[in-house]
């Protein structure tokens, strides 16, 4: 049972829905939309709508010192431009980026491993991966924050083992941005994994047993089969991936303390926002920060929705 | 391998456990001991007392049901409408609705606070909650189950007399619960785990949830690691409790929400 129709169906009951409403009395049927609205469209107008346009204005002002908001002009656009901490976070998040987009191949090849038949114990697996997924930030950052310690930490005792140098993995600052990098992608592999083994659970059996009949190998058939019929469901997962991972804001601020050394090298966008709108009370530039971010994220989902026509197949 | 993979995922939790086990001597002692030398449970007391942890955890689960049941009336009654309802403008209004799912969330604090601070609401159990009640996710998801309904049972339903919301209420809205079950796990879960804002509204522990509240920990008793251990533990079990419990709308809500975006 699906409790999510497919495109076709939901267009037709659309149609359906178009067509049918207009046989009862229209004025009542209006008014009583209206009112199934309301509530949720007075909760977007006061907390969404209006916050937006008020942002937009916040970013051409200044915050005083005993409140109110000056209008500036530009110049926090120009003070984000010219400050240094800004390219900074920015070339901090692009990083974080790049490694939170790893977790996609990574759960691609743990769904199609999921996906051998006669393997067992599959809803075992996926709980298991999941698990890091559904945890409290907070208690995922403090753990690693653990097993990362310099002094006492596991990952330095067992690296030991193999002769590797002991590190102060997230207070060293060449290595800060990849260890919380790597928790970033350990805690949301799960997530992608349940959405690759849906999709990969969708392409027809059949494709597989004529592939194996032809001799194909499993590395074969993962290349002419599961990828390119699963593109589209990639596809959505690398733009999900990709906008969540320019927020980040959570494991580096639960992981990181402000006497940390590495603190710079590791500081995202959203974080330096929250430093500069709640910490230093730069309202103003903070807004613009937010602002200059939002079209980076709409810059690159752009870019994605354009290159997928060279690789993304509809069946 | 999807053996060591499984063992990768779990095993920090597994090793939060023993160290919130230990005492604060064992586990500064190098190399770490792998079983606690002598159990002791003492850690799961103490987060009670370095934090006011019973008063953060209401507050978690307040801000969770607060959101949840928001969603679940609010989205719920705008997605009957745009999935079965026809109006004047109705396109254009679900358009500039779901306008609201591409905003970054950080765009829009610093108004939203204000806001929460006009209504004298900051440090309160509303602050955390009033903003996320709305969410334009939810109503795509529900509309999306609506939209798969057949039409004849409504008309059936207005035949025998029954007005809009009588049958929004008692013949559609319980043929969508797979999907109203799907929304309410993701909405607790996000609820649950929330941070950022709720740093933002509510500064006063006493009004924290958890998920702030195990941060200003952090700063405390940045080395007692078995007490900030036995807090996450204690703090992530809610959120596993009702994972495992309803493991089947998890997964169907994850793997809708990115296979039919």
């Amino acid at each position: 049972m699906s409790v999510f129709p497919a495109t076709a169906a939901a267009k037709a009951a659309d149609r359906r829905a178009a067509r049918g409403a207009g046989t009862g009395p229209a004025s009542r049927d209006q008014r009583a939309a209206y009112l199934f609205i309301a509530p949720l469209g007075l909760g977007f107008a006061l907390f969404y709508f209006w916050p937006m346009i008020q942002t937009f204005y916040f970013s051409f002002t200044e915050f005083g010192p005993f409140g109110g908001h000056t209008w500036i002009g530009g110049d926090n656009y120009a003070r984000v431009v010219k400050d240094v901490t800004v390219w900074q976070a920015l070339g901090n998040t692009l990083v974080y980026c790049g490694i939170g987009l790893t977790a996609l191949p990574l759960a691609l090849v743990i769904a199609s491993l999921l996906n051998r038949r006669g393997l067992r114990a599959v809803p075992l697996y996926r709980a298991l991966y999941f698990v890091p997924f559904v945890t409290l930030p907070v208690a995922v950052g403090l753990v690693w924050n653990w097993l990362y310690n310099g002094d006492f930490g596991l990952l330095n005792e067992v690296l030991g083992w193999f002769g590797v140098d002991r590190r102060y993995w997230i207070s060293d600052p060449s290595t800060a941005v990849f260890a919380i990098g790597a928790v970033m992608v350990w805690s949301t592999t799960g997530y992608y994994l349940i959405i690759f083994m849906a999709g990969i659970k969708g392409i027809p059996r059949d494709y597989y047993e004529a592939a194996e009949l032809d001799g194909a190998g499993a590395v074969r058939r993962f290349f002419t089969i599961t990828l390119p019929l699963l593109s589209p469901t990639i596809f959505f997962a690398s733009v999900i991936c990709m906008i969540q991972s320019l927020q980040v804001f959570d494991l580096i601020y639960i992981m990181m303390g402000e006497k940390n050394p590495a603190v710079g090298d590791t500081q995202s966008v959203v974080g330096l926002f929250y430093k500069w709108a709640f910490v230093e009370n730069a309202q103003g530039a903070a807004a613009a920060l937010a602002f200059l971010l939002m079209l980076l994220i709409a810059g690159l989902t752009y870019l994605q929705f354009r290159l997928q026509r060279r690789w993304v197949h509809y069946g | 391998m999807l053996c060591l993979g499984a063992l990768v995922m779990v095993f920090p939790f597994f090793w939060q456990l023993l160290t919130a086990l230990k005492s604060l001597a064992e586990v500064s002692r190098v190399p770490p001991t792998f079983l606690p030398d002598d159990w002791r449970g003492a850690s799961f007391d103490e987060v009670f007392t370095a934090l006011p942890f019973r008063e953060m955890l209401t507050n978690s689960a307040l801000n969770t049901l607060g959101r949840t049941a928001g969603q679940l009336v609010f989205c719920s009654l705008a997605a009957y409408a745009f999935a079965r309802m026809r109006f004047r403008g109705r396109d254009l209004l679900f358009g500039l609705f779901l306008s609201v799912l591409m905003v970054p969330s950080s765009l829009l604090v610093l108004p939203q606070y204000d806001i929460i601070q006009s209504f004298g609401l900051l440090n309160s159990a509303p602050a955390l909650f009033l903003p996320g009640m709305f969410s334009a996710f939810g109503t795509f998801l529900l509309r999306q189950a609506f939209l798969a309904l057949p039409r004849e049972l409504e008309e059936a339903a207005r035949i025998d007399g029954a007005g809009s919301f009588r049958i929004f209420w008692s013949v559609m809205l319980p043929l969508i619960r797979p999907a109203l079950a799907a929304l309410a796990v993701i909405t607790a879960m996000a609820a649950w785990n929330d941070l950022l804002w709720p740093l933002i509204v509510n500064t006063d522990p006493e009004a924290m949830p958890i998920s702030a509240g195990l941060t200003s920990l952090k700063g405390q008793y940045e080395t007692n690691y078995p007490v900030m251990m036995a807090g996450s533990l204690i703090a992530s079990l809610p959120m596993l409790l009702v994972y495992v419990l309803l493991q089947r709308h998890f997964v169907q809500s994850v793997a809708a929400s990115g296979v039919k975006g």
